[in-house]
């Protein structure tokens, strides 16, 4: 028989931003949602995230951010993804955000943007709806 | 060139794709480990576990440093427990790796088991081979932390190490059977905790009671470390060492290891052939159904319905 496949998210916190309760809330969640979730921790470059990320062949990337250094970090995930042609991969992003940047965030490619008050079931609905396990 | 010839090239990308195909179970990536197996055999297999929270993460963490100083490749696959509830997991072990991550010359690998029992699964084995033939030097394999009889990993492994730390019970602890028969090397973690002196004298009794099991020549060192303050990490590597000079000095051990890999991969891959392929469709028929009713309603019992499902599924099977 053949095994469904399975759908694997890397949670990283890029930057210096040391408050991860809202990164392993989520990781949490994935998990009861029969997701597999590497968590790679705090204190990350964007470098280091797309390297885990390739290594560990993941279909979507969370980055949490809480200190304001979104608009830095997040773009230069998505676009060292191209670089490594792992273009296939979903990013999006979790966190404080002005309202203003949400907008400029998904142009730079973040497909999606959770603010605080955002119900769990919410972010899980969203990952079966926008995320497929590699064919 | 072809996925394999890619792999053996080292091409990240591709053997990490070939590590998800595998644990998902792919028909085409069976195809692809045959082409591979000509290739593996080269690298150095070692296996740590012990129960979870000892600090096997971190003293990989550290161990792969010290590799990498020597010059040494190194892969790493870390196994966690999938959630027997969601059959989603949380793969945590790279936290304390992270700092490796940018490393051409390190290859880590976060796994789940899926179900499987034992420390680590099939896709395990499987994945050692992949990165055996992209020609990492070294493959430390961290089995998922659980306790007293994961013992797989040995099978897999060229050294295997048995991570404790001081205060995990008393010594009826060590004289049970299961894992702390398997350690090839013994590493008494967090050493600067209170207990430590006991808990090596714990282990160290247990091993001289068993000397006959130690008649190949090998007695199980005893060492300790603080795996956090890198203490301890380079007489580890020492005795992983003279661990493989030991296993390479004579011939006859090789070849009984050889032999023993072989049949051990080969009858586990066996089994999880015949589990997939024969198990899961008995599991999924209607048939299954409707006996556990009529085990239910008391009709029949489960051990007669177990005969008769089993024989009538294997007399198909031959025919």
């Amino acid at each position: 028989m053949n095994q469904k496949r399975k759908i694997r998210i890397l949670v990283a916190k890029p930057g210096l931003d040391g408050h991860d309760r809202g990164a392993r809330i989520i990781a949490r969640t994935y998990r009861d949602a029969g997701f597999e979730v590497v968590y790679s921790g705090l204190h990350q470059t964007p470098e280091e995230v797309v390297q885990a990320a390739i290594q560990e062949d993941v279909d979507m990337i969370g980055l949490s951010s809480l200190a304001g250094a979104h608009m830095y970090l997040f773009p230069r995930v998505v676009e060292l993804l191209h670089e490594k042609g792992a273009d296939d991969i979903v990013v999006c992003g979790g966190g404080i955000f002005p309202e203003e940047d949400i907008p400029k965030l998904k142009k730079a490619g973040i497909k999606e943007l959770f603010t605080p008050g955002t119900p769990l079931d919410k972010v899980v609905k969203w990952v079966e709806e926008n995320v497929k396990p590699r064919g | 060139m072809d996925i394999a010839e890619k792999i053996i090239s080292g091409d990240i990308r591709s053997v990490a794709r070939l590590i998800r195909d595998i644990d998902d179970n792919v028909p085409g990536s069976r195809e692809v480990l045959k082409d591979l197996y000509p290739s593996t055999g080269k690298a150095y297999v070692v296996g740590i576990t012990g129960s979870p929270g000892v600090g096997k993460s971190t003293l990989v963490d550290q161990m792969v440093t010290h590799l990498r100083a020597d010059g040494k490749t190194v892969g790493v696959l870390a196994v966690d427990p999938t959630s027997p509830f969601s059959g989603g997991a949380i793969l945590g072990d790279r936290v304390r790796m992270q700092r490796h991550s940018m490393d051409e010359g390190v290859f880590i690998r976060s796994m789940a088991t899926r179900g499987y029992f034992g420390g680590i699964t099939q896709s395990t084995r499987s994945a050692i081979d992949v990165l055996d033939a992209m020609g990492k030097d070294c493959i430390i394999v961290e089995t998922v932390g659980v306790g007293q009889d994961e013992i797989d990993i040995v099978q897999s492994a060229d050294t295997t190490i048995i991570v404790l730390v001081p205060g995990m019970g008393d010594d009826v602890q060590a004289l049970k059977a299961g894992i702390l028969e398997i350690g090839n090397i013994f590493v008494i973690n967090k050493a600067d905790r209170e207990g430590a002196d006991r808990t090596v004298n714990d282990i160290r009794l247990m091993i001289e009671m068993d000397e006959k099991r130690y008649k190949d020549g090998w007695k199980p060192p005893i060492l300790t470390a603080q795996a956090v303050f890198d203490k301890g990490i380079i007489e580890i590597l020492d005795e992983i060492d003279k661990h493989r000079k030991h296993l390479e000095s004579s011939a006859k051990i090789q070849s009984m290891r050889k032999y023993e890999k072989v049949r051990n991969d080969l009858s586990e891959m066996i089994k999880d052939k015949i589990i997939r392929d024969v198990f899961d469709e008995i599991i999924n028929s209607g048939e299954f159904e409707t006996t556990l009713q009529s085990i239910i309603k008391g009709e029949t019992d489960p051990y007669t319905a177990c005969d008769t499902i089993v024989s009538k599924k294997l007399k198909k099977g031959a025919a």
